[in-house]
């Protein structure tokens, strides 16, 4: 997988010469703006034992964490080296825990590494928690001052960028408000305004761009281009993928404090993607297998009534679950037929818990029939993640009649294309006779998440397309 | 270490305009505003002049007008302990701004001792009210020397603050302890009583007591006739003092690197 992205987009790095970056040979050229080579940050696991122990061992044990045994610590970054030259932006990406923040706060210099150096040209400024420095009770306009000198400027560049700060942010009505009067995106706009006016020529932004509205957002992104133009280096740590691929020069992939892939934005990302879904994959597969497991476990009464798989005929009974479609998950009925196994399988046949939108999907269902049965009705439903069905058949509605079942069976329920919005959906799947007498029925007991790279919303994708006449043109996507 | 020090120099803008946020920020919404700074003394003052005075009338000589005297080390005092009160926390409290700014963290200590200084120097004028008012003698050798006590007292509690914030960051029990200390530390200091006529056993201990020197060194500039007689003593402690704050400063910079983690 990986290789054809790096083979698809080696003609595109190949085009435009860049500097080669993130590799720590590259010595000959001018000082890179980042160097990172050979950090490790082990952080200590909290525990209440483990704090010092006497005030001597405080102030003279310089190793405040090599005397700790390792389950006592915890690896945040293990032997990382990478270099950013001067002018690029490098995105970095990964799942959570993986040590983005870590690796930006030992560039800011707010931690220090336990191992290896980090060196860094020029001014810096991180914007990890904006306005952080914030005092509640005093305005707007005293905090940008302090916040300002805090981050590195003197109290008269503040003065001459003052107006421009308080127009970025669009704060101008309430600048002498005391800052705790501020909603959350004022808050966050101001934070935001004062730090990129420091006018550094290293910035470190850690997924600030989630605040402020769209319009906000998409000035930011302005600015940052700006910084570009102008040949700042930016290290950029955020989930927002296509911000990465947008925006970057270079992606660096963190798993668990590695490296796990840089170069290419787009041959990173997708690396990143596939590997996000494997492991949604195996997750689900976990919470499947307890969830069939808990069923299984459940008391299976053969006479327990329940409903069937139409939302028009429900049977409504004391034991069973009163209204099936507000029904927990679980399995229940008499096992005259017994479900057993269903398998979602994707368009290449293989099984799998994560499709794509518009991918053929197979549900593959085992019945076992231990004596012949002449009535029985196999069906099927699709719930989302709120709970709305969207989509229920069996074999009754679609009018065939029953004959014979006898012994190991496969019944599988085909869908040539998945077309369904991004998000998590639930199967239930269940055989029982006509009048709604359950032989074995699973409730939402099997999850399968579709994936999409279109953000569209609903339940259901038509199939579509768009057609324009008249003056009307769309900027090419890069 | 050293160069942390020099390089302290640079944030002056930046303890400037956090001293003057932590002013307007305290009493920022109370109606009375500034004033608080010239009543909390005050009534300070009034309780325990109401107390020794007349619940307990005070036995000992020499120490009259009473309230100008108790006036003159409960003041340096006031600034002492909330600076030493204060500063326990700062590391905690300020956690956003070492976790998430790029800040050298004794700026926060330094910064609640300024402040309280500054707390101090706005209820000076009382004191030179009180002065006026009970005529008290004083000359202008020893009024000169004032300036050179505030100084040691400065630098003595930047160093027991640098000291206590960088330590309660990993001992959280300091800060109940240090109540219970100053509490202590209050009554074993000539503030209520004078140094003069205490028994010998006690002044013996007393000159163990750094804050009596200072206490003793305010008295005798302002309250007691005669030349300021104790300044060697305040000597040996302004050179104590910069001993102390030079070790206090080597702890706070050992500690500093697991400030970002611990706070």
């Amino acid at each position: 997988m990986s290789d054809d992205w790096a083979s698809m987009f080696a003609a595109r790095k190949a085009a435009a010469p860049q500097p080669r970056s993130l590799t720590p040979a590259s010595r000959s050229g001018p000082r890179p703006a980042i160097e990172v080579s050979r950090v490790s940050k082990i952080y200590r696991r909290y525990s209440q034992r483990k704090q010092f122990a006497t005030l001597k061992s405080a102030l003279l044990s310089r190793s405040l964490i090599t005397n700790l045994r390792p389950d006592e610590t915890f690896t945040a970054l293990n032997d990382i080296s990478l270099t950013v030259p001067k002018g690029r932006t490098l995105g970095v990406i990964g799942r959570n825990g993986s040590g983005k923040s870590t690796l930006l706060k030992l560039v800011a210099g707010i931690t220090k590494p336990s191992d290896g150096t980090v060196s860094v040209d020029g001014r810096i400024s991180a914007l990890i928690e904006l306005g952080a420095g914030f005092h509640p009770e005093i305005s707007g306009r005293e905090n940008v001052f302090i916040n300002g000198i805090m981050l590195g400027l003197t109290k008269r560049e503040v003065t001459d960028r003052f107006d421009e700060i308080v127009e970025f942010a669009e704060m101008k009505d309430f600048i002498d408000a005391p800052v705790k009067t501020y909603s959350s995106g004022m808050y966050m706009r101001l934070g935001f305004a004062v730090a990129i006016h420091v006018d550094p020529e290293v910035l470190l932004v850690d997924e600030v761009l989630a605040v402020g509205d769209e319009g906000f957002t998409h000035k930011c992104l302005d600015k940052f281009a700006e910084f570009k133009r102008r040949g700042k280096t930016i290290l950029l740590v955020t989930h927002s993928l296509g911000l990465v691929e947008r925006f970057c020069d270079e992606a660096l992939w963190l798993d668990a404090g590695r490296i796990k892939g840089s170069g290419d934005p787009k041959r990173i990302v997708g690396a990143y993607i596939t590997d996000v879904e494997r492991r949604e994959e195996m997750e689900l597969a976990a919470t499947d297998a307890r969830a069939k497991e808990t069923a299984s476990a459940a008391i299976v009464s053969p006479d327990e009534p329940a409903s069937a798989v139409l939302p028009d005929t429900p049977i409504e009974t004391a034991t069973g679950p009163a209204d099936m479609f507000r029904a927990a998950e679980g399995r229940w009925g008499s096992r005259e037929v017994e479900i057993t196994e269903v398998r979602l399988l994707g368009g290449d046949g293989t099984p799998g818990h994560v499709f794509h939108s518009g991918e053929r999907l197979d549900v593959m269902i085992r019945l076992r029939a231990p004596l012949p049965i002449d009535d029985f009705v196999v069906g099927l439903g699709l719930f989302n993640a709120e709970g709305i069905c969207c989509y229920g058949t069996n074999t009754y509605i679609e009018e065939l009649t029953p004959e014979r079942l006898l012994g190991d069976a496969e019944a599988v329920f085909s869908i040539d294309a998945l077309d369904l919005v991004e998000g998590t959906y639930k199967l239930d799947v269940a055989v029982h006779k006509m009048d709604g007498y359950p032989y074995d029925y699973h409730r939402l007991l099997h999850t399968f998440r579709v994936k999409s790279r279109a953000k569209d919303v609903g339940i259901y994708r038509p199939r579509h397309a768009w057609r324009f006449s008249g003056d009307v043109r769309f900027k090419k996507t890069p | 270490m050293l160069h942390n020090l020099a390089q302290l120099l640079r944030y002056r803008a930046l303890i400037q305009s956090l001293v003057s946020r932590e002013l307007k920020a305290r009493y920022r919404g109370s109606v009375l505003g500034f004033f608080w700074s010239f009543i909390n003394p005050l009534t300070l003052l009034a309780i325990y002049t109401f107390v020794f005075k007349f619940v307990m009338p005070n036995a000992q000589p020499g120490t009259d007008p009473y309230p100008l005297f108790m006036f003159c080390g409960l003041l340096p005092w006031t600034w002492f302990a909330s600076s030493l009160n204060e500063s326990s926390g700062v590391l905690i409290s300020g956690g956003n701004l070492i976790k998430k700014v790029l800040f050298p963290a004794e700026i926060l200590p330094i910064v609640t001792v300024t402040a309280n200084m500054i707390h101090f120097f706005l209820a000076l004028p009382i004191l030179v009210v009180f002065l006026i008012w009970f005529q008290a003698p004083l000359t202008v050798p020893e009024l000169l020397c004032f300036p050179l006590v505030v100084a040691v007292q400065f630098i003595f509690t930047l160093a027991c603050a640098l000291l206590l914030s960088a330590l309660t960051v990993h001992f959280r029990d300091i800060r109940d302890i240090l109540s219970n200390i100053l509490t202590l530390w209050f009554f074993a200091t000539p503030i209520l009583y004078s140094y003069k006529y205490a028994p010998d056993l006690a002044r013996r201990f007393m000159n163990f007591n750094p804050f009596a020197h200072l206490a003793i060194s305010y008295q005798e500039i302002l309250f007691f006739p005669g030349p300021f007689g104790h300044w060697k003593w305040l000597g040996a402690l302004a050179i104590g003092s910069v001993g102390f704050f030079l070790f206090g400063y080597w702890v706070f910079d050992r500690l500093r690197d697991s400030f970002a983690e611990e706070v």
